[in-house]
């Protein structure tokens, strides 16, 4: 078994007095692609924002979390969460690259949030580098100094993955990432995530179980707020242990 | 109708086909009616127009452009510019809303992101709009009362004459009208940011500050510029307050301290008692200061299409 990258002990989240997650205890392991599945409302997309503690963010839900994340044996609750977001990258449901910036401002928009200065050939480099990894350089190479929002909403959602691959982060977060995509751009989302996972461990949220069986190695099905069944994808495709999940798998609620 | 029929389905045809039109004659009716409501304003706009060019014609049929080349208003000698007033209402404008600038951006800030809900911004709410009701004469006798003796202290401390009133003075009114305005435009068009804009800069690490800087207000500027051009709209238009406080002096201001007058100020001061060419040379003024306020606006929708940004 693989390194475990993320380990969560005991992880309740809350909006105000509203449980949304329920004792979960999970590891996530190194360079695998791990899908969460469930039903709407099952607080999926809530545990994914505990990982970056992006869902304290949301101070007027009254957002906060009880329990321990571990990254790589450190826990997140004691490290800046500045610092915990920019290890752990995050790309959203609907592609939203920075309207006012350059696609190439919007690459390396990390930095220039944090104020990191570099050297005009050290960004040239991580852009470069960033856009090939998500296929798009060959795609925008030419326009690189045009505001990002012309592009169509698959290389839009490419270009969020490369804004949150230039951090060089441990591990990316993905909600739902092409559930505002046509099935082309899908199909090509997915086919660089399976490229990305060789240096970089993707969680990714999907209402789309054929989607979580093509790409995913480990799938977690969450049942209201709690996780019910982990394990590898082929296992709990093929033979899942809860009655829950197979009811689920087989399209009998969802 | 008389053939109607149960099940007759050529009755119900009839039927529906006279509901129809009336719904046409309707629709129309209710369309003619609109068009009208808009065109009577157009054309009182243009009434307005019109009026203010015939009525000061005489005065450019006989001293030319001397209202926009000499300086001097001397309505007893004839002589009439625009220039000072032109000056006094520039000056005040742009003073009030420099002063106004860090107080309303602060408080756009403040409720359109920081305090979007709760009791502050609840209250703030309802002290703009009331502010905004408040009648300008209203704050005129607030800066005779508090503020004339300040700047009056002040300008003894600076060893000046102690006017009292002058440009500052009626900026500083001004800005105080402004503010809850600015403020308000702002917070809307900072509180219509985005959420998954906020979202993807905080989840890349950046700090409330940073998302404030990088994120909202790069996001915001055009509806924010817009908002100050709106408020330097009514700065320059703005009559009572002013009057009472500016000193109705009829001088280029030399300073902020200088007692002056505005172009709306002039015409309140001095429209009762002229006559002749005075008046007409105050309708003149009237002229200038309408082509102002609309060159104020054509400069914000402008300003607001070149910033604009997609999505």
């Amino acid at each position: 078994m693989a390194d475990k990258v993320l380990s969560v002990r005991g992880l309740n989240a809350y909006y105000g007095n509203k449980k949304a997650v329920l004792d979960v205890n999970v590891d996530f392991y190194k360079n695998k692609i791990t899908a969460i599945m469930g039903p709407s409302g099952c607080g999926k997309t809530t545990f994914l924002r505990c990982l970056n503690r992006i869902h304290e963010v949301n101070i007027e839900a009254r957002a906060r979390i009880e329990g321990d994340i571990f990254l790589n044996g450190e826990n997140i609750a004691r490290m800046h969460p500045i610092l915990v977001r920019r290890r752990i990258g995050m790309v959203f449901q609907k592609p939203n690259p920075f309207p006012h910036m350059t696609i190439y401002d919007n690459v390396i928009a990390g930095y220039k949030l944090n104020g990191i200065k570099k050297k005009k050939h050290e960004f040239d480099t991580i852009v470069e580098q960033s856009l090939t990894r998500t296929a798009l350089w060959e795609e925008v190479k030419d326009s690189l100094y045009d505001r990002g929002t012309f592009l169509s909403g698959g290389q839009q959602q490419r270009l969020c993955i490369a804004r949150a691959l230039a951090m060089n982060p441990d591990v990316i977060l993905l909600d739902e990432p092409t559930s505002a995509l046509d099935p082309i751009a899908t199909a090509k989302i997915e086919e660089l995530l399976n490229e990305l996972k060789e240096n970089v461990t993707i969680i990714i949220v999907t209402h789309n179980m054929a989607q979580a069986g093509r790409i995913s190695d480990y799938t977690a099905f969450f049942y209201l707020g709690e996780l019910l069944e982990y394990g590898t994808t082929e296992k709990l495709f093929t033979n899942p242990e809860n009655e829950k999940t197979e009811n689920f798998l087989t399209g009998r609620f969802g | 109708m008389t053939m109607m029929k149960a099940g007759d389905a050529r009755g119900a045809e009839a039927v529906s086909a006279s509901r129809l039109t009336s719904h046409k004659m309707k629709e129309k009716g209710f369309a003619s009616f609109l068009l009208f409501a808009g065109i009577s304003v157009l054309m009182v706009l243009g009434a307005f127009f019109v009026t203010l060019v015939l009525q000061s014609w005489p005065l450019f049929r006989e001293t030319g452009f001397s209202f926009f080349t000499t300086l001097r208003w001397a309505p007893m000698e004839e002589a009439f510019s625009v220039l000072p007033f032109l000056a006094g209402t520039l000056m005040t404008s742009l003073l009030s809303i420099l002063i106004a600038f860090p107080f309303s951006m602060a408080l756009s800030i403040l409720l359109g992101e920081y305090l979007k809900t709760g009791p502050f911004a609840a209250a703030f709410k309802s002290v703009t709009e009331l502010l905004a009701g408040i009648p300008s004469v209203i704050y005129g006798f607030w800066g005779i009362m508090i503020l004339m003796p300040l700047i009056q202290s002040l300008q003894m401390k600076l060893g000046l004459i102690p006017y009292g009133v002058g440009i500052l003075t009626a900026s500083l009114i001004l800005s105080v009208m402004i503010i809850p305005y600015a403020a308000s435009l702002g917070r809307d068009v900072i509180s219509m940011v985005p959420g998954e804009l906020k979202e993807a800069a905080y989840a890349m690490g950046a700090t409330r500050s940073e998302v404030v800087f990088h994120v909202i207000l790069p996001y915001a500027r055009s509806g924010i510029t817009a908002g100050f051009f709106l408020a330097l709209g009514r700065a320059v238009g703005e009559t009572m307050a002013v009057t009472m406080l500016i000193g109705n002096s009829n001088f280029i201001p030399r300073g902020i301290f200088s007692p002056a007058n505005t172009m709306a100020s002039v015409i309140a001061n001095e429209f009762g008692e002229a006559d002749g060419m005075h008046t007409t040379a105050l309708i003149a003024v009237g002229l200038v200061l309408m082509i102002l306020t609309g060159l104020i606006n054509y400069a914000g929708k402008s300003i607001m299409k070149r910033f604009q940004v997609g999505g």
